[in-house]
C-alpha cells in the first residue's frame, strides 16, 4: 500500500503539495488528474524517495520513504517500476542495455533476462529496436522503451507518469491494455499520473484530482464523471472560460 | 550588514556539509564492488589513455623549451650539463605532473562534469536510482578510481617523453654529447624525485575526478546549469592541483 499523508513541497517560495494526502490500496490502479505544473510528477516522485517532503510522510509497505537509509531504499526501490514523463533512458546505451540495466541487479540469469527483454518489448509494440541507441527513436518509441524498462522488472508497483501523452490514439490504447492488464495478471498496484481522460477512464479504479496542492476529490470513475464539485467539472470538460467562475464557486480556495 | 555575513558563512556552512556527505557516501560506496568493478576498466580507458596524446604533446614541447632556457641561461658560467640536471629535475618534479594535471583537469573534469550534469537534467540520474543502483558506486566510485590509477601512469609517460625531448633537442641544436647529457642527468637525482611526482598527480586525478562529480551531480537548470557546472569543475581543480602542488612541497620535500 501507498500512503501520502499531509505532504507539504516547495521549491524556495513556490509551494507545490500542501497538504496532498492519497492512499493506494494493493492490487488497484489509482489516476491523478491534474493541471499542468499542478505537482503530479512532484508526488510520484515522493514514492520513490527522489524528493523529500518538508513536512508529512509517504508510506509504502508501512514503511516511511524519507526516513529510510540507504540500504532501506534501495530495497524499496527493487519493488517500484517508475515510468519517467520524458522516459528517462540512459543515452549513452542502447535500449537492450537499458532494460538489462535494473533485471542484472536482481540477479537474473541471462536466458531469463533476454526473455524479459523480448515480451517487455513485445507488450509495448516494439520491435526490432534492441541495438538502437534512445537519440535514434521516436518521442514516443522512447516513451515505450521507458514503460518496457518498467514493466521487465515485473514490480509489484508501478508509477506511470503520463504513459500516453504524445503517443498516437492507437498506441495509447495499446499502453492502456497494458496498464490494465498489469493490474489483472500481475496483480501490479499502479499509480497513473495523465491528462488524458479517455485512459484515465479505461485505466482507473479510483480517480483523483489534484488541484492546489491537494486532493480536491477521489473516487470511483463514475462518481468524479458525475461529480458535482465546479473544479472537478471544469477539468473534465476542459473549459477555460469558467476558470474564474470556479475560482469564485469554490469559495476562494487559495 | 550582519545578516549578510551570517547569510554567507550560512551558505557556505551549508555547501561543505554537502560536500563531507558526498565525499563520506563515496567512501562508503567503495564497498559496492560488483557495481563498480567493471565500469572502471571503461573510465579507465577514458580517462587514462585518451589523455595520452594531449600529455605528450605536452610533454615534448615542454621538454624542447627546457632545454634552449637552460643552455641559455647557462652560457658560459656553468658547464653546459647541466642542462640535463635541470630539465630532468624540472620536468619530474613540476611540470610533468602540474601541467599534464592542468591539461586534464580541461578534459577530465570537464568531460566528467558535463557527462553527469547531463544525466542529471535529463533525469537519467533519477532513473539509475529507481533501477536500484546508487549513482556514487554506479557513476562516482569508477571515475575516481580510473582517475587515480591512471593519472601516475600518463604522468609517468609525459616525464619520460619530456626528458627525451629534451635530451634529443640537447644532442641535435646544442653543443652536448649523450654522455654529458646523461651525466647532468644522474648528478643530484634522488629516488624520490620519481615517486613525488607520482604521489602529486595521484592526488591530482582523485580530485579532478570528485570535482568533476561532484560539480556534475549537484547541476541545477538545463543546458546553462551544466555549462556553468562545467566551468566550475574546470577552474576549481585547476586552482585544487595549485594548491596541491604547494601543499606536497611543503609536507614533502
Ligand atoms: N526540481 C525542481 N526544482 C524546482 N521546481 C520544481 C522542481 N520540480 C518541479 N518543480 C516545480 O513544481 C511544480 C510542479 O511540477 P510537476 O512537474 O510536478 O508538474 P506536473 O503536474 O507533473 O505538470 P505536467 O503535467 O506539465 O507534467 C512546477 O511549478 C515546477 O516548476
Ligand atoms: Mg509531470
Amino acid at each position: 500500500m501507498i500512503e501520502f499523508k499531509e505532504v507539504y513541497k516547495s521549491f524556495g517560495d513556490r509551494q507545490v503539495l500542501r497538504g496532498f494526502s492519497l492512499s493506494v490500496q494493493d492490487g488497484e490502479t489509482v489516476v491523478i488528474l491534474g493541471y499542468s505544473g499542478s505537482g503530479k510528477s512532484v508526488a510520484l516522485k515522493h514514492v520513490v524517495g527522489l524528493l523529500e517532503p518538508d513536512a508529512g510522510e509517504v508510506i509504502v509497505d508501512g514503511e516511511v520513504v524519507h526516513q529510510l537509509d540507504r540500504e532501506g531504499l534501495t530495497r524499496l526501490r527493487a519493488k517500484i517500476g517508475f515510468v519517467f514523463q520524458f522516459a528517462a533512458l540512459l543515452d549513452s546505451m542502447t535500449v537492450r542495455e537499458n532494460l538489462e540495466l535494473g533485471l542484472k541487479r536482481r540477479g537474473l540469469s541471462r536466458a531469463e533476462i533476454d526473455e524479459r527483454i523480448k515480451e517487455a518489448l513485445e507488450l509495448v509494440d516494439l520491435e526490432d529496436v534492441e541495438d538502437r541507441y534512445p537519440a535514434e527513436l521516436s518521442g514516443g518509441m522512447r516513451k515505450r522503451v521507458g514503460i518496457a524498462r518498467a514493466i521487465a522488472l515485473r514490480p509489484r508497483y508501478i508509477l506511470y507518469d503520463e504513459p500516453t501523452t504524445g503517443l498516437d490514439p492507437v498506441t495509447s490504447a495499446v499502453i492502456d491494455r497494458l496498464i490494465v492488464r498489469a493490474r489483472e495478471k500481475l496483480n501490479v498496484t499502479g499509480l497513473v499520473v495523465t491528462h488524458d481522460l479517455r485512459s484515465a477512464y479505461t485505466v482507473a479504479d479510483r480517480i483523483a484530482l489534484l488541484y492546489q496542492g491537494r486532493i480536491r476529490q477521489v473516487g470511483s470513475v463514475e462518481s468524479i464523471r458525475n461529480s458535482h464539485d465546479p473544479v472537478v467539472r471544469q477539468f473534465i470538460e476542459g473549459r477555460p472560460e469558467a476558470l474564474a467562475d470556479v475560482e469564485q464557486a469554490a469559495g476562494g480556495v487559495r | 550588514m550582519y545578516r549578510t555575513l551570517s547569510l554567507k558563512v550560512g551558505n557556505w556552512l551549508a555547501a561543505a556539509g554537502r560536500t563531507g556527505h558526498f565525499l563520506t557516501d563515496t567512501a562508503r560506496s567503495v564497498r559496492d564492488v560488483p557495481t563498480w568493478a567493471g565500469l572502471t576498466v571503461a573510465q579507465m580507458r577514458r580517462i587514462g589513455v585518451d589523455s595520452v596524446p594531449i600529455a605528450l604533446f605536452i610533454a615534448i614541447f615542454t621538454g624542447i623549451v627546457l632545454s634552449l632556457q637552460a643552455s641559455y641561461t647557462f652560457t658560459g658560467a656553468v658547464p653546459l650539463y647541466f642542462v640535463g640536471t635541470l630539465v630532468g629535475k624540472t620536468v619530474m618534479l613540476e611540470l610533468g605532473p602540474v601541467l599534464t594535471g592542468l591539461a586534464l583537469a580541461g578534459r577530465v573534469g570537464a568531460n566528467i562534469a558535463a557527462e553527469l550534469g547531463t544525466m542529471r537534467v535529463t533525469e537519467q540520474i533519477d532513473a539509475l536510482e529507481t533501477l536500484a543502483y546508487d549513482p556514487l558506486s554506479y557513476l562516482v566510485v569508477p571515475r575516481v578510481l580510473a582517475a587515480a590509477i591512471m593519472f601516475p601512469i600518463v604522468v609517468s609517460l609525459a616525464i619520460l617523453v619530456g626528458i627525451i625531448s629534451g635530451w634529443l633537442t640537447a644532442i641535435s641544436l646544442l653543443d652536448l654529447s649523450t654522455v654529458e647529457f646523461v651525466r647532468g642527468l644522474k648528478l643530484f637525482y634522488q629516488f624520490k624525485d620519481i615517486w613525488f611526482g607520482l604521489v602529486k598527480s595521484f592526488s591530482f586525478g582523485v580530485v579532478i575526478a570528485l570535482i568533476g562529480c561532484f560539480k556534475g551531480l549537484s547541476v541545477r537548470g538545463g543546458a546553462a546549469g551544466v555549462g556553468r557546472a562545467t566551468t566550475e569543475a574546470v577552474v576549481a581543480s585547476a586552482m585544487a592541483i595549485l594548491v596541491l602542488d604547494a601543499f606536497w612541497a611543503v609536507v614533502l620535500l
